[in-house]
């Protein structure tokens, strides 16, 4: 295999780029906005007005304030020599006299008259601000390269040290001190159940199998969540890269990314990248020329939420309806083909070459003392910024909400935020002082999840948020288990029935048991985790509930049991006319 | 409009490229949901003859494929109707009005969420989080997706597909 | 094989390490309630009610599933448990018409004896019961899907030991139904052997033989127990 020198390519990226940039974001949110169109704009323009020589427009990733796409990054090298009109406020300076201006909702018009700034005309377009709380109060680890790195071209990512991590592992770290410095950092999966990264690596590690799988669970179903989206359209290479580490350190040469079918762009990008990596040599068979061979291969989903789920999740893969089975045996013994299988989330395998690069210590350097690094968040509902936010864990929620988010839309108060999509719960604002890390929000009966963070404002009712969720884990559930698949269907129905004002205090308990339940005896996380939205709401906000009960109804019909034998059968004949005309 | 040829024509092709995607596929037992997938995209929708097809070339009992067929909503076993609207509501929408929009065309439309219209013109359907939450409420018109959407808006591009069905305000 | 000791209800008992709850459980004469389980199938694992408690874990786990390990405590009928096997009953029988007095299983069917083991009086949830189909187009048999709750006995038997695979599920959540071939009448279903394997195993009213009237069906259980003794033991008129 052809050896290839990282540095190499760096330098010749770097050397080819023109002084001034222009970043057009071409993550699906800007692009439903109209970047595409923007896109094409810039680059006619650019040629009409003859600036090929200085300006360069590009495809890039998310740069997170997605309510006010399509979003465009102006790249300034030289900002006191460039005709491009600057108000200061509105840049960031940064070194050697290099300048970013942010434009909002970027349409064919405003683009033409952004290319016309290079001629030093006066910029008709709507300025955004780097400088304002929603990007100061934020980290870039994660999301370091989306917005900078051009996803379609693995040369952008290789300049900005891109499967230098890989190259590093491949040559200087033996596969246990991989491990090591992975349960170093304390990384924890960032896929909801936040189990330490290392300790899983390790088991796989030591279960001695002639194959192994690497999974990456890129099945990102919550509504209202879309960080695993954001990376791969941004910077796809990351994950891959991450997943190669990982592969190294368990002995395993195949991995597999099971991506959401919805997610057309992100698997273009992925198919794209792995091409690339491929044949660069970085991904394939002996990889920077050392024995080491590793593929990977996409798995598209079909539209099925269970199949986040690990073991539906392997089900799908090998072409089954996606249907979860008990636990043990655990993937990490008996995974995929009965073989010992590795299954992370995308923003888990997203940290990995960053940590080999800068060390355990940088990473565990961030966070809390149980939640180390940083979490990618989707700030989504009734705040004023919505879009993807970074920020170290253990960050309190005011400041995503309030700070960050710029709180409720005008003349609203906030309510309380959900956190962990449909398996999680609703924090109320009074204790938004709650630091977000795994534990904290455990202790508040949500969870903090795979990131998912709406906003609630007095507009909502909090007993059609649960009745919401549980709708949804009611569609999504597989079937297989009875109760997830009865019990969501009771659960809403007795939602439904308070919201209909029809239900009593009776109703109110049996809604509770039944969640309880459902919770303890489903089969998988689906439904073990479907009460939680409810449960959580009935914690903090039960006089909302208690207001649409009605008074104790005695005369009410009971549902006398169906099995009598044949001597009470008149009886049962008229309850069953009885039941068909309910 | 195409004559009846033509379409046969096509069929034929389609299903030579089919054959020879499964080919590449190694006729493995495992791909059988990216076999779906390709033969979706070639004949727009999962028929009964390409699902006794799938199952015959993978070797694979007729059940299990018709049941992973409909496990996954992705996968339509109808042909798709000419027209689709397609309301999101995943949470972001959800909050920020999306039944409010369903609801609109619903009553405009006479026609039921996940319904299709008679002369499977048009399909009005919803779906649990496209995910440009930024951007919610989410309306996908004929595979465009509008962002900010206003039910007022909405009608307004929906009128010309309804130009046969009585105006029911 | 090595031994394991543990104990099942304050029981002490020993077992083959490998095998399951269950069947350590049975091996020394403690009946764990099952519905979805049945001999010489492989464990599905759906129908929950043989979730067990064991001490140290805050997770019920199924005993179907869950292998015996040295010292583990097992407790089969807490307080707890029997109140959620009772709610799963009443979740099935809310869920599909199971009205037994005019079911041909009456009185032969394993949820009717479940629900009165569980001592289900009355059920707490709504009935439900949407109409569902009824296929009568196999010459000898018939699929009242009213009467289905999805134990998936009947694709597992079909699979497993006819080796026709007939049967499979399609769809899914509440809209999950069992299906002939390609979701066609069962009359209709080629890869049918007529063998009556899933008749054997159905434990409600689901699958009956036509011209059985109410309770007169009869699951031939011990037909099926004797193949698998044959197919497994290679031992017969066991």
């Amino acid at each position: 295999m052809l050896k290839i020198d990282l540095e190499e390519i760096a330098s010749k990226e770097i050397a080819a780029r023109k002084p001034n940039r222009i970043h057009c974001c071409t993550a699906a949110g800007c692009l439903s906005a109209g970047a595409e169109e923007g896109f094409e704009q810039f680059q006619k323009e650019v040629d009409r007005l003859g600036l090929t020589d200085t300006v360069q427009v590009a495809k890039v990733g998310c740069m997170r304030l997605c309510c006010q796409g399509p979003l465009v990054k102006v790249q300034i090298a030289d900002s006191t020599n460039s005709p491009f009109p600057i108000e200061d406020k509105h840049g960031t300076i940064q070194n050697n006299n290099q300048i970013e201006i942010l434009f909002h909702q970027v349409h064919a018009e405003s683009a033409k008259s952004i290319v016309a700034g290079f001629t030093g005309q006066k910029v008709e377009a709507v300025r955004g601000d780097f400088q304002s709380p929603f990007f100061q109060n934020q980290v870039s680890v994660i999301l370091d390269n989306s917005g900078n790195v051009e996803p379609e071209r693995i040369e952008s990512y290789i300049a900005a040290k891109g499967y230098k991590g890989l190259y590093q592992v491949l040559h200087h770290f033996s596969l246990d001190e991989v491990i090591h410095e992975i349960t170093r950092s304390g990384l924890r999966g960032r896929g909801g159940a936040a189990y330490p990264t290392g300790i899983k690596w390790g088991t796989v590690a030591k279960n001695k199998s002639e194959k192994k799988y690497v999974v990456c669970n890129a099945d990102e179903g919550d509504p209202g969540a879309f960080m695993n989206r954001s990376l791969l359209e941004s910077d796809p290479h990351r994950v891959l890269e991450g997943m190669a580490i990982a592969g190294y350190a368990l002995g395993s040469s195949q991995g597999y990314i099971y991506v959401r079918g919805e997610y057309p762009l992100a698997v273009q990008r992925l198919q794209i990248a792995i091409t690339q990596a491929n044949r660069l040599g970085i991904l394939g068979t002996r990889i920077f020329g050392t024995p080491f061979d590793f593929r990977i291969d996409l798995r598209t989903g079909a539209g099925a939420f269970v199949c986040g789920e690990e073991t539906a999740l392997m089900a799908s893969i090998m072409g089954q309806r996606g249907t979860p089975t008990p636990r043990p045996p655990y993937p990490a013994e008996h995974g995929l083909w009965g073989m010992p299988t590795l299954l992370n989330n995308v923003e888990t395998y997203g940290n990995i070459a960053a940590i080999i690069r800068n060390g355990s210590d940088w990473f565990a350097g961030m966070g809390t003392q149980t939640s180390k690094g940083t979490k990618v968040f989707c700030l989504t509902g009734n705040v004023v910024n919505t879009g993807l936010v970074e920020v170290p864990l253990g960050t309190p929620i005011h400041k995503i909400v309030y700070d960050i988010g710029g709180g409720a839309v005008e003349g609203n108060t906030i309510k309380a935020v959900q956190t962990g999509g449909p398996s999680g719960g609703c924090i109320p604002a009074e204790m938004f002082d709650v630091p977000v890390d795994y534990d904290s929000l455990a202790k508040l009966g949500s969870i903090l999840g795979s990131g998912g963070m709406i906003a609630l404002d007095n507009t909502n009712r909090m007993v059609d948020v649960a009745r919401f969720f549980m709708q949804f884990c009611m569609d999504e559930s597989c079937g297989k288990c009875i109760p997830c698949r009865a019990g969501t269907v009771q659960i809403h129905r007795l939602l439904r029935k308070i919201l209909a004002g029809s239900a009593d205090h009776a109703d109110l308990d049996r809604l509770e048991q039944l969640c309880v339940m459902v919770k303890d005896t489903s089969l998988c996380g689906l439904g073990q985790s479907a009460p939680n939205p409810t449960l959580s709401t009935l914690k903090y906000f039960r006089s909302e509930y208690e207001s649409l009960l009605k008074e104790s109804d005695s005369t009410q019909r009971i549902n006398l049991p169906l099995l009598c034998s044949s001597a009470q059968m008149g009886n049962q004949e008229q309850l069953s006319a009885e039941t068909k005309g309910s | 409009m195409e004559s009846k040829e033509t379409k046969l024509h096509q069929e034929v092709s389609s299903l030579a490229i089919l054959e020879s995607e499964i080919r590449k596929l190694q006729y493995r037992q495992d791909a059988l949901i990216e076999v779906l997938h390709i033969a979706q995209n070639l004949f727009s929708y999962l028929s009964k003859e390409t699902l006794r097809y799938v199952a015959k070339q993978l070797k694979l009992p007729y059940s299990k494929v018709q049941g992973v067929a409909t496990f996954y909503h992705l996968f339509r076993l109808q042909p798709p109707a000419e027209h689709t609207c397609i309301v999101c509501t995943g949470t972001a929408c959800y909050v920020k009005g999306a039944y409010r929009l369903l609801e609109t065309v619903e009553s405009w439309s006479g026609l039921q969420e996940g319904h299709i219209s008679e002369d499977s013109k048009i399909s009005l359907r919803s779906v649990r989080c496209l995910e440009p939450c930024g951007i919610a409420p989410v309306v996908v018109i004929d595979g465009k997706v509008r962002g900010h959407e206003t039910p007022e808006k909405l009608l307004q591009e929906l009128k010309g597909w309804f130009v046969n069905v009585k105006d029911r305000s | 094989m090595s031994v394991v000791t543990l104990t099942i209800n304050q029981q002490m008992i020993t077992a083959n390490a490998g095998d399951t709850i269950l069947q350590a459980a049975k091996d020394a004469g403690i009946k764990i309630p099952t519905l979805c389980y049945l001999d010489g199938l492989s464990a599905h694992g759906g129908c929950r009610i043989c979730l067990v408690e064991i001490a140290g874990s805050t997770k019920l786990q199924p005993a179907c599933f869950m292998k015996v390990a040295e010292g583990m405590q097992i407790n089969t009928e807490t307080h707890k448990l029997k109140e959620y096997r009772k709610m799963i009953v009443e979740l099935l029988f809310a869920e599909g018409n199971h009205t037994c007095s005019i079911c041909v299983a009456n009185n032969h069917c394993e949820l009717q004896a479940m629900a009165m083991a569980v001592e289900m009086d009355h059920d707490r949830f709504d009935y439900i019961h949407p109409p569902k189909e009824i296929d009568i187009s196999h010459q000898r048999f018939g699929i009242d899907h009213n009467r289905c709750i999805l134990c998936t006995r009947c694709v597992r038997v079909c699979d497993e030991i006819e080796g026709a695979h007939t049967w499979d599920v399609a769809g899914r959540g509440g809209l999950a139904k069992v299906i002939a071939d390609l979701d066609q009448p069962w009359g209709e279903a080629d890869s049918c052997t007529s063998c009556g394997k899933c008749f054997m195993a159905c434990p409600t009213g689901a699958i009956f033989q036509k011209g059985d009237s109410v309770a007169q069906t009869e699951h031939p259980r011990n037909k099926l127990e004797s193949l698998v003794m044959a197919k497994d033991k290679k031992q017969w008129h066991v």
